[in-house]
């Protein structure tokens, strides 16, 4: 365990140790404006003249842009201007998302508003700048753009065939990336098995659905030549990085700032041509531009996620142990590779995470990558995880059957060990330390299995299917450079924070990593209390800000807590030191003999209050006069913290779901749900456990109900809440969740991060469950999602 | 073009008056005419909630209903409810269970689950779930929120019994 103090670590109470926070169920500070509806969101804002964008957006998959009409638009009362891609273009240069290090990787320049053509449906074509929204909607109403429709490339399966259209022919084909993994003698493990089990899986194209939709406003200043952008995103700094590379203005001429974001989840981490060309038309007139998406244009323009075919094989000897993986998975990501994350990393981490928590020696697993027309793909909640624990715990179900042994035996006999660590898995993954086996002993202490199987068996006999799934998993957080930073993207992996005490004794802290709602500020308050020692209630944490917050890289990858918070730790943990510093010189007393309890100085030896920080802070700042002239008295400290041994620290846990499938209605309802997982050091349980409850509920989403559905001419149907759904109340179970906590050495601090291991495990548990029900009935569903159609289909109900 | 109609309401306990246009939204009154930005918008027609106010005593959806209809109306946002208080044990369960989390869909869920508090005092948690279906959370998976309005209507039972 790592050398920081809690009250359990010395054997101590929490009365014992007040300002105590890590560890601690402290309510969020913030969500008392949630509550009042006093948040500022990005549309809340409003500026000094003020204007509105509103998009045409193709009509067609695939279309050659033939002539663009502005004059009826420009007629349209409250209608200042319209822009078209050449317009943008003239400020702004493209862009090309690929990464050095996934070799090979190639994609096409992206401008604002194409140029030529429009290659998804939902693409933004031209822009209409009015005096408000609804007039700018006017106007792009009155646009007459003739496009001539070109052939389009729908199915992924077909894009690499003979004949295919290719999407940018400059490209040669629409192979993006493809990479294969390969440890061992898979081919001599398939020989040689006892059994082999095989599969094909797909996991249902879906996206966030942010319920605040994708919102920007930029406000370029022509008097001192800088951007202001107020703008609902996960990663500030980088997005300064790329206004100002794009627009070729100087980093620092740039300013973003996000205040509250009404709900993120990977969505609001990526380039959007949209909001490029708000920044561009900003730039161009001088004023400030306001674009926010609605729910029509989110569906068709925010990026999609997880649409994999994926075929599987696990190898099996005769005892159950696991002898080779062997994997190929095929994605279709749209027309463009999102900038600047990239749309490879989903299926690269496909090939980094099959397999992930098992212990075995041979393994292929292959990712191919391809363009199609329809709406880009990138990284959302969990990238890759979902994917890679449905294929994985999907074929360990099928060994179990296969070989007739329980199922939770078989991971037990399977999983690796929790004295095998430090170890690195046959993908190449590293792994400091994990808890699989602690885990699923915590799961069955939760999980009533006996009870439950009884149940199942006596529902059976009166015609009612019950099933139980399991699904253990990994997750990969606090990222180091290798994730991003050696491919050559301005991301920063380091993240940093400054701690300043102010006269009245209390603390502001200033943070690169974001809130999005997860509770980063609240995580943070509470550390930099606990690092100082002063009540939580003395913390003001400050976010979203690239002029005031040291540089860093925002929230994302699970990184807010273990790299954003050891950050914080380390800065008030100098603080504190300073402090004690200036208290000793005043008080004639060793800084050592000192502590800081619920901010006052005391006694460390008995804990009598020598001084209140409101008395510190009052002399240092007024009566500087009276302490020695070479004391040392910035009471402002800036610590940054990057990880360093690891590119990753893995987090693991397992997820169960206990459901029932209506086999007259093919209608699943969720019963219960169980998840322990390990993030390490667990600052906040109550924070750490409604991540997890929301994490699990996307997973539920895209295992049940979610599905971006195209026709085959590249139209998307599912362009509305009515026609795309998400979770609502009544269809979600009661989830326990519980913890095992592995922190990591790297930090002092211990924490690994805890946002997607819900969504990471939950759709396999589902998919187990639902198989385990429709067991008796010779039925299986292995694409999601499982809707009533496929689960009829599967029993044969309807054709 | 639109036409303009002249309506004088009661918002929170204030009158106002406005010229509005004939195709202008109760939502986008109250966020842009009266810089009300408690509610939000999220789907525009009628499908999430997260515009959910009170019109004439009940719970609406602020962009189904039309503002140049409201002429005489009594409307009350999630800010006139904080100001009264009429709402504050809901608001301070909110806080303790963490039933918020990016807080889009908040104002439009308290505003919605309120109406149960007085409605059905005695509701069980599925019914409590149903009656917020309505109204979608992408950040809870909903169990805090649930939580948080069982542990109200648990508290104004016990108060009411004492
Ligand atoms: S915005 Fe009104 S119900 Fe969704
Ligand atoms: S708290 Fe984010 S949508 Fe409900």
């Amino acid at each position: 365990m790592n050398e920081i103090v809690t009250p359990k670590s010395l054997g101590l109470s929490r009365e014992d140790l007040p300002n105590s926070y890590i560890g601690r169920s402290v309510p969020r500070p913030n969500v008392r404006k949630l509550v009042e509806g006093r948040a500022t969101y990005t549309d809340d804002v409003t500026l000094p003249r003020l204007v509105h964008a509103a998009f045409l957006r193709s009509p067609h998959a695939h279309a050659r842009i033939v002539s663009i009409d502005t004059a009826a638009a420009l007629a349209v009362p409250g209608v200042v201007r319209v822009f078209t891609g050449a317009d943008l273009a003239k400020v702004c240069d493209p862009w090309v998302a690929v990464l050095a290090h996934l070799k090979g990787m190639k994609s096409a320049p992206q401008y604002p508003l194409p140029l030529e053509r429009a290659t998804w449906q939902g693409e933004a074509v031209a822009a209409v700048v009015a005096d408000t929204r609804a007039a700018a909607e006017d106007g792009v109403a009155a646009l007459a753009v003739a496009f001539e429709p070109l052939p389009a490339q729908v199915d992924m399966e077909t894009a690499l065939a003979p004949g295919a259209v290719v999407i940018h022919p400059e490209l040669g084909d629409n192979l993006v990336f493809t990479r294969t993994a390969e440890t061992g003698d898979v081919a001599g493990a398939f020989a040689a098995a006892h059994r082999v089990v095989e599969a094909t899986f797909h996991t249902g194209r879906h996206t966030g659905v942010t319920l605040e939709p994708r919102s920007i406003i930029a406000d370029y200043n022509r008097a001192d030549g800088t951007l202001t952008v107020h703008h609902s995103t996960q990663a500030p700094h980088m997005m300064q990085n790329v206004f100002a590379t794009q627009l070729r203005m100087a980093e620092g001429d740039v300013r973003v700032i996000c205040k509250d974001v009404g709900g993120s989840y990977g969505i609001k981490v990526h380039v959007y041509p949209d909001e490029m060309a708000v920044a561009c038309m900003s730039k161009i007139m001088g004023r400030p531009v306001k674009f926010i998406a609605d729910r029509f244009e989110a569906f068709g323009s925010d990026i999609h996620a997880r649409d994999h075919r994926i075929k599987g094989r696990l190898a099996v000897d005769a005892e159950g142990r696991f002898l080779a993986f062997d994997i190929d998975d095929l994605t279709g990501i749209g027309p463009y590779s999102v900038y600047p994350r990239t749309s490879a990393v989903e299926g690269n981490q496909v090939v980094n995470l099959c397999g992930g928590p098992y212990a075995f020696a041979n393994y292929r697993c292959t990712t191919t990558v391809v363009l199609q027309n329809k709406s880009p793909t990138c990284q959302y909640r969990a990238v890759g995880h979902p994917i890679a624990t449905t294929v994985t715990e999907g074929l360990v179900d099928l060994a179990a059957e296969a070989l007739g042994m329980d199922k939770v035996a078989l991971r037990r006999k399977n999983l690796i060990r929790d004295d095998a660590y430090p170890c690195t898995s046959p993908a190449g993954m590293r792994f400091e330390g994990l808890s699989h086996h602690a885990s699923l002993d915590k799961l069955l202490e939760m999980v009533p299995v006996e009870k439950i199987r009884a149940d199942q068996a006596e529902q059976r006999k009166r015609g009612v299917y019950r099933g139980l799934g399991f699904a253990s998993f990994i997750e990969l957080t606090n990222p180091s450079p290798f994730m991003y930073g050696i491919g050559g993207a301005k991301i920063s992996a380091q993240d940093g924070c400054t701690v300043r005490m102010d006269p009245d004794g209390s603390l502001v802290a200033l943070s690169g990593v974001t809130e999005q709602g997860q509770g980063t500020e609240a995580i943070l308050a509470q550390i930099v209390a606990h690092g100082v020692g002063v009540p939580v209630s003395k913390v003001k944490v400050v976010t979203g800000d690239t002029q005031t917050t040291p540089y860093g890289g925002g929230t994302w990858a699970c990184r807010g807590a273990g790299i954003g918070g050891e950050a914080a730790l380390q800065s008030a943990i100098a603080l504190k030191e300073q402090i004690l510093e200036v208290a000793g010189a005043m008080l004639q007393a060793q800084a050592a003999s000192l502590d800081i309890v619920m901010g006052e100085v005391v006694d460390k030896a008995t804990g009598q209050v020598r001084m209140p920080l409101a008395e510190l802070g009052r002399i240092v700042y007024y009566r500087g006069d009276t302490l020695p002239k070479d004391l040392a008295r910035e009471l402002v400290q800036t610590r940054h913290f990057i990880t360093k041994e690891y590119p990753f620290a893995f987090t693991n846990g397992i997820q169960a779901s206990w459901l029932e499938v209506d086999v007259e209605t093919g209608m699943v309802k969720l019963l219960e749900h169980w998840c322990v997982e390990d993030c390490g050091r667990v600052i906040n349980p109550m924070l750490v456990d409604e991540q997890v409850r929301g994490g699990i509920v996307q997973g539920i989403g895209g295992a049940l109900y979610e599905h971006c559905i195209y026709n085959e001419d590249g139209q998307l149907l599912t362009t509305t809440l009515a026609d795309y759904l998400v979770p609502m109340a009544a269809e979600m179970p009661d989830m326990h969740v519980g913890h095992v906590e592995t922190p990591t050495k790297e930090s002092l601090l211990g924490a690994k991060g805890a946002g997607e291991a819900g969504t990471a495990g939950a759709p396999a548990a589902i998919m187990n469950a639902i198989n385990d029900a429709l067991s008796p009935l010779g039925a299986r569903v292995l694409a999601q999602p499982f809707t009533p159609d496929r689960i009829l289909r599967a029993l044969g109900t309807i054709a | 073009m639109n036409r303009r109609i002249d309506i004088t309401l009661t918002v929170n306990g204030e009158r106002v008056s406005r010229s509005v246009d004939t195709r202008l939204h109760l939502i986008d009154f109250l966020r842009t005419e009266l810089g009300l930005t408690g509610a939000h918008t999220a789907c525009e027609h009628g499908v999430c909630g997260a515009c959910t106010v009170r019109l004439d005593g009940d719970p609406v959806r602020g962009c189904l209903v039309m503002a140049a209809s409201l002429d005489g109306s009594v409307v009350e946002t999630i800010e006139g409810l904080s100001d009264t208080g009429e709402i504050r044990d809901l608001q301070e369960a909110f806080v303790a269970r963490n039933a918020a989390q990016c807080g889009y869909c908040t104002p439009g869920m308290l505003i919605t689950a309120a109406e149960i508090l007085t409605t059905a005092p005695d509701a069980s948690r599925e019914e409590i779930r149903e009656h917020i279906s309505g109204n979608y959370c992408r950040c809870t998976g909903y169990q805090a929120i649930v939580d948080a309005v069982e542990d109200v209507l648990k508290a104004r039972r016990t108060s009411e019994a004492a």
